[in-house]
């Protein structure tokens, strides 16, 4: 294998980066421009939606559940028991239930956008697309980005309440707790910041999950090893960039919702 | 074979202005990196005419394709393509243009999620002027044209590869482009399926005197196609007694080192004293 020098590995980083913001900036261009693909928006958000329920539901089950678990020690220790459903609630909410969900979807649709798109980039249908007067951004890149950030929005709702569900499970089955006291506890310890924080999240991590996947894809080169090597790559690029993001736009939430 | 049905009005009314040509090079020079693919490539093609593109495998022949159709930008000098300027042209103009040139790739890039039918009809169902009857009745068309009409709702990947290049050349031809290119539509494929492609390139050539370029490795087709000429009367190609071959629209264009080392007919082809031509052809 070939060495790259540091210079040109920067080089290359620097150009990866530069392509990556013109592409969702275009992303985000074409939303406005005709024509728009409505029939490929709904079959995404059917791929990405309904088909990423199942890990999601299962995921967010056996989160809340966990987390009520390994809560309920400690918080027996000190005597605070009935706040399990209160950590739960804040902890899904704000923070789980949108990242967890993220990494998921980024994990089923991120790969599966590198490779579809990377497999009609190497068996040049992608020039073939272009010749024949589409525009791929428009056909492609736009309905992946618009479905995604769309279903995550209602998946991470979904995910929200089966971890809950989960927590409630653990409560009530395992620990004894009264269900109606888990549920008023999860629901008062919410407010409006906790809610807003939780909803904004799946919507930038969704834009972060189509993009990264559809960059991968469309500048997949290589045959199919060149595509094998894009999927990896989305995939790790999604689900970092996701962790990455959640910090910084939690620290920004926190300072403009004035948390206290 | 069955008769071409394809409607033949837009050949005859097709401007053809004497200054402006099928497609033009002007000093073409184009590097990916540190390769140099193109060092000033220029040459024209006149409409009706055919000209095939020979060259090593790495020499830039379906490079000139992708960039007659503005899918790559050079790094110097123009290309007219029906008298625009595709270089100066931006991406969303250059689809106007698209739609007067039919391109089939090398390994036919058919969709494959879609079903031939879908595949054919492309083009048509995008541009969205065309109701449900109408466009069902032109794939029927053009599928007929290749003789593929059964395949209609099939997959690509349920066909063999030369299937998928005349379902490639009937996705080409649905909206009878005024320019047709063609890159290795016969690589890979056996001789007969290969001689099925040359004869429907030929009648795309003769009957509907389309303007094309054609890269091929394989000189026999190219030959072939220089040398006999389809008969609509009978729907077969025929051969052409020797001194007819210069009635044939057609020319070759050989390409070396990035560069036009030959740019003319059978005749001058055949009689050529370049010593690297005179082997490639041998």
């Amino acid at each position: 294998m070939e060495l790259t020098s540091p210079t040109e590995f920067a080089k290359q980083k620097v150009l990866a980066v530069q392509e990556y913001t013109r592409m969702t900036a275009r992303s985000i261009g074409d939303l406005f421009r005709k024509p728009v693909y409505f029939a490929d928006m709904i079959q995404q958000a059917d791929l990405i939606g309904v088909g990423s329920l199942p890990i999601v539901v299962l995921t967010g089950f056996f989160t809340g559940a966990v987390l009520a678990v390994q809560s309920a020690n400690t918080l027996q220790r000190f005597g605070s028991i009935t706040l399990i459903g209160q950590l739960v609630s804040l902890s899904m909410v704000r923070e789980l239930g949108p990242v967890l969900t993220g990494l998921m979807v980024a994990g089923r649709n991120a790969s599966g956008m590198a490779s579809e798109l990377g497999s009609m980039v190497v068996t040049e249908q992608i020039d073939a697309m272009r010749a024949l007067g589409t525009d791929p951004m428009k056909k492609l890149v736009v309905p992946r980005v618009v479905s995604t950030v769309f279903m995550l929005f209602f998946l991470t709702i979904l995910s929200d309440f089966v971890g809950l569900a989960g927590g409630l499970f653990v409560s009530k089955i395992l620990l004894n707790l009264d269900a109606r006291q888990y549920w008023s506890n999860a629901w008062q310890a919410l407010v409006f910041q906790d809610v807003f924080m939780g909803l904004v999240k799946p919507l930038l991590f969704g834009f972060i999950i189509a993009t990264v996947g559809c960059y991968y894809g469309m500048t997949a080169r290589g045959g199919t090893q060149g595509v094998g090597r894009a999927t990896t790559q989305a995939v790790v690029a999604a689900s970092v960039l996701i962790v990455v993001t959640d910090l910084f736009v939690t620290q920004f939430l926190m300072n403009v919702l004035s948390y206290k | 074979m069955n008769a071409p049905t394809l409607p033949l009005d837009a050949v005859s009314t097709r401007a053809q202005d004497s200054a402006v040509h099928a497609i033009e090079f002007q000093d073409v020079q184009l590097a990916f990196e540190e390769n140099q693919v193109l060092r000033g490539i220029s040459f024209v093609l006149p409409f009706g005419e055919t000209k095939a593109l020979f060259g090593v495998a790495g020499s830039g022949k379906s490079t000139i394709l992708k960039l007659a159709l503005g899918l790559l930008k050079p790094d110097s000098g123009r290309i007219l393509m029906l008298g625009s300027d595709v270089t100066q042209m931006r991406e969303e103009d250059l689809f106007a243009l698209r739609a007067k040139i039919g391109i089939v790739f090398q390994e036919g890039a058919l969709f494959d999620s879609l079903t031939v039918r879908e595949n054919v009809a492309y083009r048509l169902i995008e541009e969205h002027g065309f109701d449900d009857p109408e466009i069902e009745r032109r794939v029927r068309e053009a599928l007929r044209f290749v003789e593929l009409e059964q395949t209609v709702d099939k997959f690509p990947s349920e066909l063999s590869g030369g299937m998928r290049r005349r379902v490639a050349i009937a996705r080409a031809v649905i909206t009878e482009p005024e320019v047709l290119l063609y890159d290795s539509p016969t690589g890979g494929l056996d001789p007969i399926t290969s001689n099925t492609i040359i004869e429907l390139i030929m009648k795309q050539r003769d009957v509907y005197k389309t303007s094309s370029l054609l890269v091929t490795h394989r000189l026999q087709d190219a030959f072939t196609m220089a040398t006999h000429q389809f008969d609509a009367q009978t729907n077969q190609m025929r051969s052409l007694p020797r001194g007819q071959y210069c009635d044939v629209p057609m020319s070759f264009l050989v390409l070396r080192d990035g560069k036009v080392i030959f740019d003319g007919d059978v005749h001058q082809l055949a009689h050529t004293k370049d010593e690297y031509i005179r082997e490639y052809i041998s």
